[in-house]
């Protein structure tokens, strides 16, 4: 039922098996983007030690990227189950977007429109979820018309321009509010990624999860449903991109019709990229929370030193692709 | 005939490691005829074929000689092309997206070195290719949209289109296996056509002896890698070869057994009391088959390669899609069209498939998590891992399958084939299954761990166990079942018990089972050799 092409289907360590080793040669390899992380962030304290290496600071990288690290937790799902969910992205915006529309233009009280929000983004999980499982069209191929077709639908609604005036309680409810001077929808984002981990780790759904990713084969000859579990893989992933989308509502205090994009590379980066760490050669979610931090500690240090913002792509982009290739470096190397 | 072979081997030896594959093998193929070349799995068939393609360089002293020509060994690869040899392997080897036209012609348009290929130009040459065989295939036709023996003469015609000038030698790998009786007889029509030109000649690579009886004026016989003979077929009777295929010893004991049988017939086999009964399975190698085994049994299956033996465990499993039958369980009844896996598994029947890398286990993942998969729910809830009992249940097993290295942490991928073998086992026997189905279960792995494998089965079946065995090893089967099926064309057209399963009998039933088929029903030697 669920043919996908070889060409469209992700793949970490075709090469290599990730079990746990011994020696020292996996520690490193599970810390080593740790450890990056690490230098990064002292190199930048001894470049700005007056502005890099503050509370403030350390509030600011922490609370600014609670929806690329929802969004980046939300493609997981998929990726692990050997799928691509191109319209994460579309589902984000879609749900801030209705939760905008029907918040502010409609009057519906914040609570409803969240609720048709995400629901609008669960349409799109399972629309993604039928045509991959049910009609075995590829994934990639699925969610990009999905995501396509969900960006129209937001820009439809929107009349292309952005809606701002959202109930306070929810702007409030993400950034307004803090802890320890950390807006809350940081505590949002690493809640969903503790139970993530929780859930893959220590749950049998989980394991079969990863199993199906591994090799749907064997999975399927072990009893498990694959198409049932990709399915809900998709739905999953939709699922938390509309929460994703309601914490950007609340982040902007509204929505607008294009800026949700951009979160459609950075999600996989994050998620490719935290797959070399924790669990190297394995999607997951703390991996994933650890990406998001590196990338943005880099970024935020490098406009202290005066980078203009495109920097951030470049930033994004090369650690990804050296990240990776040095990962899968490493690994070549230690089991030859 | 011509008195120049269109290939002449002599003193043809080639050494891997300790082991000789070939061992001064000669082979001439006259001109223009139709040649067989037999022997069982491992006798040295695909090895001289290696070498006449360039693949294998055979040790030093062999010589070669195409059309009288002498030429040099090795051959340098793709030089065989221009010596006028091609080959058409059982996998055939078209790309199915493709039509007709491009499959056939792709070669040399690339080979042309055109920057345009005119296609229209090409699918003109390949339906005139067609025509000129007298075969009707649409050129312009997907390879997907074919029948399997459309296929095949495409496949054919390609290789005969690319003998170019030389023509001398058109060598076929098993091409009819997976054909049915009217294809086949197509097929070596278009081969008697092939050699009518007095020139070309056909190696034919078969391993069923009435086939290639009818079909060829010699046949040339390997066994252990050795020559075994080469005989004319017009004079030579399936018995004749097979005592040139399995050797003299077997075939004295096949002899002797065939007279003490004659001496004191045996009453036939008694089935019914089975727990596991599988009626009418129909799948797209089997045509309506029926068998009962008993609890504690151990059922053999076997057959030539597409004879359908390989594909009736899948399909008790709900693992091949579009099957159809009944399969009753002690007193549970289930569909197989709507039987799956997970249905099965519940049903308490486990698969052990035969490609353990592919399908077996997942290489990546620890031999603890593959081990595992099973309980998961069973030694912890639906909704928790038990992850301390998953790793002591697999510490267990690892020590009961004798697993090794003993390290349920190590990556499955990383264990030897006998031991991932006894992982996969221990993953299944654990669930204490009533039916296991076992797909080439010792293929691929040592003889320490065979024997252990063997054991395992032997200790399961004592546990009441039913056991399915699908294998192409006679010795494995005539060892390790109590009954044996040997299936032809998608039916089953022997049936071995007691003293009749033996390797010899085996070996026989097993390379003459498409004689068999018209009566279907078990049919003793000595009726055989009455009629």
């Amino acid at each position: 039922m669920s043919t996908s092409t070889q060409t469209t289907t992700p793949s970490l360590s075709k090469e290599k098996p990730a079990g746990k080793r011994r020696g020292i040669g996996p520690h490193a390899e599970r810390y080593a983007l740790i450890a990056v992380w690490l230098v990064v962030i002292v190199i930048f304290s001894i470049a700005r030690p007056d502005t890099y290496p503050t509370p403030g600071n350390l509030q600011s990288v922490l609370g600014s990227q609670a929806v690329l690290l929802i969004a980046s937790l939300g493609v997981l799902l998929p990726l692990i189950t050997g799928e691509f969910d191109l319209s994460v992205a579309s589902a984000l915006g879609l749900s801030a977007m209705v939760t905008a529309v029907l918040n502010v233009q409609h009057g519906w009280s914040l609570g409803t429109a969240v609720l048709a929000g995400v629901g609008a983004a669960l349409a799109v999980g399972i629309f993604n979820a039928l045509g991959v499982v049910l009609f075995g069209i590829p994934s990639f191929i699925v969610t990009l018309g999905s995501g396509t077709f969900a960006l129209g639908v937001i820009q439809w609604i929107s009349g292309q321009s952005t809606v701002t005036g959202i109930d306070s309680a929810l702007v409030n409810a993400t950034v307004g509010s803090r802890v320890m001077g950390v807006p809350l929808q940081f505590f949002y984002g690493l809640a969903a990624a503790v139970i993530l981990a929780l859930v893959l780790e220590f749950t049998p759904l989980g394991r079969r999860l990863l199993f199906v990713g591994r090799s749907p084969a064997v999975a399927r000859l072990s009893g498990f449903n694959v198409s049932r579990l990709r399915a809900g893989a998709f739905l999953s992933c939709s699922l938390i991109a509309g929460l994703a989308g309601v914490v950007y509502a609340g982040a902007l205090g509204g929505a607008d019709p294009s800026s949700a994009q951009s979160f459609l590379l950075p999600a996989f980066a994050a998620a490719y990229l935290g797959a070399t760490a924790i669990v190297p050669g394995q999607f997951n979610p703390i991996g994933t929370v650890v990406a998001v931090y590196f990338l943005s500690s880099g970024v935020v240090g490098l406009q202290m030193l005066g980078a203009q913002s495109f920097v951030q792509q470049l930033f994004y982009g090369g650690a990804l692709v050296v990240a990776v290739g040095l990962s899968r470096f490493v690994r070549h190397r230690a089991t030859r | 005939m011509t008195p120049t072979p269109a290939v002449r081997l002599a003193g043809l030896s080639k050494t891997f490691g300790a082991q000789k594959a070939l061992d001064g093998v000669d082979l001439e193929i006259p001109a223009g005829t139709v040649h067989g070349l037999l022997g069982e799995n491992g006798s040295g068939k695909s090895t001289l074929i290696k070498v006449l393609t360039g693949v294998y360089e055979p040790d030093p002293g062999a010589t070669l000689e195409v059309a009288g020509r002498p030429v040099a060994l090795p051959l340098p690869p793709g030089a065989f092309r221009d010596l006028g040899i091609s080959v058409v392997h059982q996998d055939l080897g078209l790309l199915p997206e493709l039509s007709v036209a491009e499959n056939m012609r792709i070669a040399q348009g690339i080979a042309a070195r055109r920057a345009v290929v005119s296609w229209r130009t090409e699918r003109r040459k390949a339906g005139e290719t067609l025509r000129a065989h007298g075969v009707d295939i649409d050129p312009a036709a997907p390879v997907a949209t074919l029948s399997d023996t459309e296929r095949a003469l495409v496949a054919i015609l390609r290789a005969v289109d690319e003998l170019g000038e030389h023509r001398s030698l058109l060598i076929l790998d098993e091409p009819t296996v997976f054909l049915p009786r009217e294809g086949t007889d197509l097929l070596f029509r278009v081969v008697n056509d092939l050699v009518s030109d007095g020139r070309t000649s056909v190696l034919l690579v078969s391993h069923d002896l009435n086939e290639v009886l009818d079909h060829t004026s010699a046949v040339t016989v390997l066994r252990d890698g050795k020559l075994a003979g080469t005989v004319t077929s017009a004079v030579t009777t399936p018995a004749g070869l097979t005592e040139l295929i399995v050797g003299a010893d077997l075939a004295a004991a096949l002899r002797k057994h065939t007279d003490e049988v004659a001496a004191d017939p045996e009453p036939g086999p008694v089935a019914g009391k089975g727990r596991v009964q599988v009626a009418q399975l129909v799948a797209p190698r089997l045509d309506g088959i029926s068998f009962d085994v008993g609890r504690g049994e151990i059922l053999g299956l076997t057959g030539l390669a597409g004879s359908g033996y390989a594909d009736v465990l899948p399909a008790l499993y709900g693992a091949s899609g579009k099957v159809f039958g009944d399969l009753l369980v002690d007193r549970d009844n289930l569909q197989l069209s709507a039987l799956t896996p997970a249905a099965a598994l519940a049903a308490g029947i486990v698969y052990v498939p035969a490609d353990r890398r592919r399908d077996g286990g997942i290489a990546e993942e620890s031999v603890e998590r593959n081990m595992t998969m099973p309980v998961m729910t069973v030694l912890g809830s639906k909704l928790r891992l038990n992850r301390k009992a998953l790793a002591r249940r697999a510490e267990e097993l690892s020590q009961a399958y004798d697993v090794r290295p003993f390290d349920p942490a190590k990556a499955f991928g990383t264990l030897s084939g006998g031991n991932q073998q006894k992982a996969v086992l221990a993953k299944w026997l654990q669930t204490d299954p009533r039916v296991v189905l076992l797909a080439e279960p010792t293929q691929g792995i040592d003889v320490g761990a065979k024997a252990f494998v063997f054991d395992l089965l032997r200790k399961a079946a004592e546990r009441g166990a039913t056991i399915l065995l699908a294998s192409s090893d006679y010795e494995q089967l005539a060892t390790v079942c109590d009954r044996v099926l040997v299936l032809a064309r998608g039916r089953i057209v022997s049936e071995l018990t007691g003293s009749d399963l033996n390797q010899a009998v085996l070996s026989d039933r097993v390379l003459s089972s498409t004689r068999l088929l018209p009566t279907q029903r078990t049919e003793t030697l000595t009726e055989r050799e009455a009629s």
